[in-house]
């Protein structure tokens, strides 16, 4: 699926936009100006990687340090084990589009419990 | 190099050992821990572990693909260094031969004299003690935690939410006084007040009153029965079902003693870990590494430093310590209570100045930044995970 996310003009590098979709997914323009889209969620708690600490290819979850690699979703360190689902990227006529990855996300365990024990 | 041992097989020692390997040692690695368990995180042991919302597995540091070539020696305690041989002296009466050691030992939670025994009195700083006062817990009626620090304030906050009546003790004025000075040690730790969680300042604890007393006021055998009061200095009695002493940590050293390895409030290091040992570098909770900028040493309990200062060490110990060390970045920890999340960074101590730079401190959602002549020392932030981010990024970029 091909998802609209912002202009490029309104996502300035090392800036981050996240899509308010289940589960949110951020695109990430980097200082060097390349963009990423990765699942917005860390994989160990319930935090928000586009609030996170973007360096180089490489996002630090804002609230315990694992950082994610923004092209393979593969996570460094502990307390994170798992890695996030990347998604494709596309630039048209100055519009970011995200072409959603079809495997299955790695949600954290309190949401991946609450969305299995139904609406929140 | 051929042998390299790590003592201590929590978070520092686990990422000392990935970190010699990822910097290409690929001699013999041999991990010594006197817990029976592979590396776990403390963290969640005073929040979702102690609330039932985390089991045991999720609380394991190692991911399920990884081998790190290494001998896991758990369950047995180190308890001397030999630095002639530089052989490290087990329990079990065996002696491990070393090239390099990592000491990353970490620390113990403080106990309260003359509480032991008595059962419903819990410290929490392992699995063992979490399970146990996890069972405690579920029995619910009224808990005093004793001690307004993080690692009780989480407890009183997981316990509140498990529905007990719950009633803080602090000796100081004002909680986190320490951590974050009195201004913001006061906001943070209105948190209890917020949620009709009872917060006693100023006021000492005598002992605790429970179990049997014979005449003499000896226990029979050392079995002795429940706790049933917290006593205070001032006279007053707080009942309690189940008491958590909270007071602190000291760092687990006493192995080291006679060792030639220099201690003092933990090992101390240098600005890469190095010890005053040839070949032995300490790191995480026991390490008291020296501060560059500050001029003084000094000892971080937090777990982010206990993740990312072992490579500086490791780096020093391949290369027989021939290393420039790097500048390793300024503290973090967060903690979180009542649904509330708490970051800080920095050094509190010494600023001269803390204003509010974002939102509003009534409302628990705020950042403000410490400053000493101007300069920002140190940040905090509640409930603000985004704009603390930046400023811990812009901080870290604009040091020194
Ligand atoms: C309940 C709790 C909650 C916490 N919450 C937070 C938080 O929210 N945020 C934050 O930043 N930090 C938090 N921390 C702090 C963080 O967990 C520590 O900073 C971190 O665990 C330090 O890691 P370490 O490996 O240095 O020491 P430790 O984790 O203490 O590990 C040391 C290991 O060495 C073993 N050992 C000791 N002596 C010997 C010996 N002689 N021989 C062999 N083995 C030995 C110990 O049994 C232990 O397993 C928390 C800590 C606790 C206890
Ligand atoms: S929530 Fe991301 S590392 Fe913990």
């Amino acid at each position: 699926m091909m998802i609209p996310a912002c202009r490029l003009a309104d996502l300035p590098r090392g800036e981050a936009h996240r899509l308010d979709i289940d589960p949110p997914v951020s695109v990430f323009h980097t200082d060097d100006g390349e963009l990423f889209a990765i699942d917005d969620t860390c994989t160990h708690q319930d935090a928000s990687l586009a609030d996170g600490w973007l360096e180089g290819c490489e996002v630090e979850c804002p609230l315990h340090a694992s950082k994610f690699d923004l092209r393979t979703g593969a996570v460094d360190a502990p307390p994170a084990k798992l890695p996030v689902r990347t998604h494709e990227v596309l630039v048209e006529d100055g519009m970011i589009y995200v072409r959603l990855s079809t495997e299955a996300p790695n949600l954290p365990p309190c949401i991946a419990s609450r969305l299995a024990g139904g609406p929140a | 190099m051929r042998t390299v041992a790590v003592v201590g097989a929590s978070l520092a020692g686990l990422s000392a050992a990935r970190s010699l390997r990822k910097r290409g040692y690929d001699g013999r690695l041999v991990v010594i821990g006197d817990e029976p368990h592979r590396p776990y995180d403390r963290p969640p042991l005073s929040k979702e572990f102690l609330a039932g919302t985390l089991g045991e597995a999720d609380l394991a540091l190692e991911r399920d693909d990884e081998d790190l070539q290494a001998e896991w020696v758990l369950g047995t305690r180190a308890t001397g260094l030999d630095r002639t041989e530089r052989a490290i002296r087990l329990a079990d009466g065996r002696e491990m031969r070393a090239d390099g050691v990592v000491i990353a030992t970490g620390a113990a939670a403080r106990t309260l004299p003359g509480t032991e025994g008595l059962a419903g009195v819990h410290v929490l700083r392992t699995l063992d003690d979490a399970r146990a006062l996890r069972d405690d817990l579920a029995r619910g009626g009224r808990l005093v935690v004793i001690g307004g620090g993080f690692i009780g304030a989480e407890v009183a906050s997981t316990a509140y939410a498990l529905g007990l009546d719950v009633t803080v003790v602090e000796a100081a004025p004002t909680p986190l006084a320490g951590p974050l000075g009195e201004v913001m040690g006061g906001i943070v730790s209105a948190l209890h007040t917020d949620h009709g969680v009872r917060l006693l300042c100023g006021v000492g604890v005598k002992g605790l009153s429970g179990g049997e007393r014979s005449e003499t006021g000896v226990p029979p055998d050392g079995v002795r029965g429940r706790v049933d009061a917290v006593l205070l200095e001032d006279g007053r009695s707080i009942p309690a079902d189940t008491v958590v002493v909270g007071v602190g940590a000291r760092p687990c050293v006493e192995w080291l003693e006679g060792s030639g390895v220099a201690l003092d409030n933990g090992v101390k290091c240098g600005a890469d870990g190095r010890t005053s040992l040839a070949g032995v570098v300490a790191v995480g909770d026991c390490a008291n590494w020296y501060d560059p900028h500050a001029g003084i040493h000094r000892r971080v309990e937090h777990w982010t430093g206990a993740l990312e200062r072992p490579d500086a060490a490791v780096a020093t110990l391949l290369a027989y310590g021939a290393t420039q060390p790097g500048v390793p970045r300024p503290p973090y920890f967060w903690s979180d209570q009542y649904g509330v999340k708490i970051q800080f960074v920095g050094h509190a101590a010494g600023a001269d100045s803390v204003t509010v730079e974002e939102g509003a401190p009534d409302e628990r959602s705020f950042l403000a930044v410490y400053r000493r002549a101007g300069t920002p020392v140190a940040v905090l932030g509640m409930n603000q995970p985004r704009l603390f981010t930046r400023w811990r990024k812009q901080f870290t970029a604009a040091r020194p």
